[in-house]
């Protein structure tokens, strides 16, 4: 790529990001009554994404390499989750839970499932 | 003054993530044979990861503007059911809206949409919530490209850290929605002088879970259908379709 053609694509890129950033603004301005089902959408959706959120995290996740191939059939990921949840369940304490969580995963993918 | 004494401690996790994370970022950046201020630039302007990260590959393949717009507006979908979750929250923000809005990004999101203003100054509260993030995602991006090379630490595994985030948000809301049904559970066991029927405790379970439970799993049934590089799309029109369906459900407490 030209210097010019990188400039065009990061603009367009930008462009993308933040059209889906700025349109349900400009669909529904303040001012304007927002339907009913709208809310409804804004309130479940929220809960929702969080849930896609975290399978596209998890996305990723090498199930069937076996373990001979250095594979780990997503034991790591799966214990990992588990004391994030676990220990979120417990403290409710979202810097604990992440720390737990991400500190296992290293030393399992590191340590164990090298 | 409180609403930044309120603000910090919220973004706490946020900062250990986007350091992290942007360190990972520029250092990529910056072995893939981009200068330094680029990913700062990109970290600053565009300011989501996700498209960020892709960004590395889609600037050293061919030119193909369509594709790397399309790509941006599919990466970012999820922003559009961010605006409408935020609609009302940041409705009555006045300046600040844009940035707000600009800034938007999935952490921001979870951490406004989760916290509570009442007795600060809401819009002043946001935004500094969302200046916070920004200026650690910079101060991430700018670490990773300057320092990168030089870091000796095994940061294997560290990105995990993302993924924890959103469990924990996920839990949290889970939690939050169990509290609400056991409330509703108990009124209606004062109602009813009694424990109430197996079928009537299901519906509560659901009108109170279901988004959770359509989230993870319409998203889990896209990916094993349309593969991990092209299942968000067909999950978010699953996911609208499903809350479609399931609206009368799980709005139906509300009639009462």
């Amino acid at each position: 790529m030209t210097t010019k053609e990188m400039i065009i694509t990061f603009l367009v890129i930008w462009l993308g990001t933040v059209l889906t950033r700025f349109l349900p603004y400009i669909i529904f301005p303040e001012g304007r009554k927002v339907p009913e089902f709208v809310h409804y959408l804004g309130r479940v959706l929220g809960p929702a994404v969080f849930g896609l959120l975290v399978v596209y995290c998890l996305r990723n996740t090498d199930l069937t390499t076996s373990f001979a191939r250095g594979g780990s059939h997503g034991i790591p990921e799966l214990l990992a989750t588990a004391l994030t949840l676990l220990t979120y369940r417990w403290k409710k304490q979202m810097i604990l839970s992440m720390a737990a969580g991400t500190i296992l995963y290293m030393i399992l993918v590191q340590l164990v499932f090298v | 003054m409180k609403e930044f004494k309120k603000a910090f401690p919220i973004t706490i996790p946020v900062m250990a993530g986007y350091i992290f994370l942007g360190i990972t970022y520029g250092i990529l950046m910056v072995t893939n044979g981009f200068p330094i201020w680029l990913p700062v630039l990109t970290a600053a302007v565009i300011y989501t990861g996700s498209m960020e990260f892709l960004m590395v590959e889609i600037l050293s393949s061919s030119f193909a503007p369509l594709s790397a717009f399309l790509t941006a507006f599919m990466v970012g979908a999820r922003h559009l059911f961010y605006g409408l979750s935020m609609l009302k929250k940041y409705n009555g923000c006045g300046r600040s809206k844009f940035y707000l809005i600009y800034t938007c990004s999935d952490e921001t999101f979870a951490l406004n949409y989760n916290a509570d203003p009442t007795g600060l100054n809401k819009s002043c509260f946001y935004t500094i919530i969302s200046l916070l993030d920004q200026i650690y995602w910079i101060v991430g991006a700018l670490i990773g490209s300057i320092f990168g090379t030089l870091i000796t630490f095994n940061t294997k595994g560290l990105d995990f850290v993302m993924t924890a985030m959103f469990l924990s948000i996920f839990a949290d809301q889970w939690l939050k929605d169990k509290k609400a049904r056991k409330s509703e559970e108990a009124l209606l066991e004062e109602d009813e002088k009694g424990s109430l029927p197996r079928r009537m405790i299901l519906l509560l379970w659901l009108r109170h879970h279901l988004p959770e439970i359509v989230g993870l799993l319409a998203s889990l049934v896209c990916l094993l259908i349309f593969g991990s590089s092209k299942f968000i799309i067909p999950s978010m029109i699953l996911m609208l379709t499903l809350l479609t369906v399931f609206c009368p459900i799980i709005e139906g407490g509300k009639k009462r």
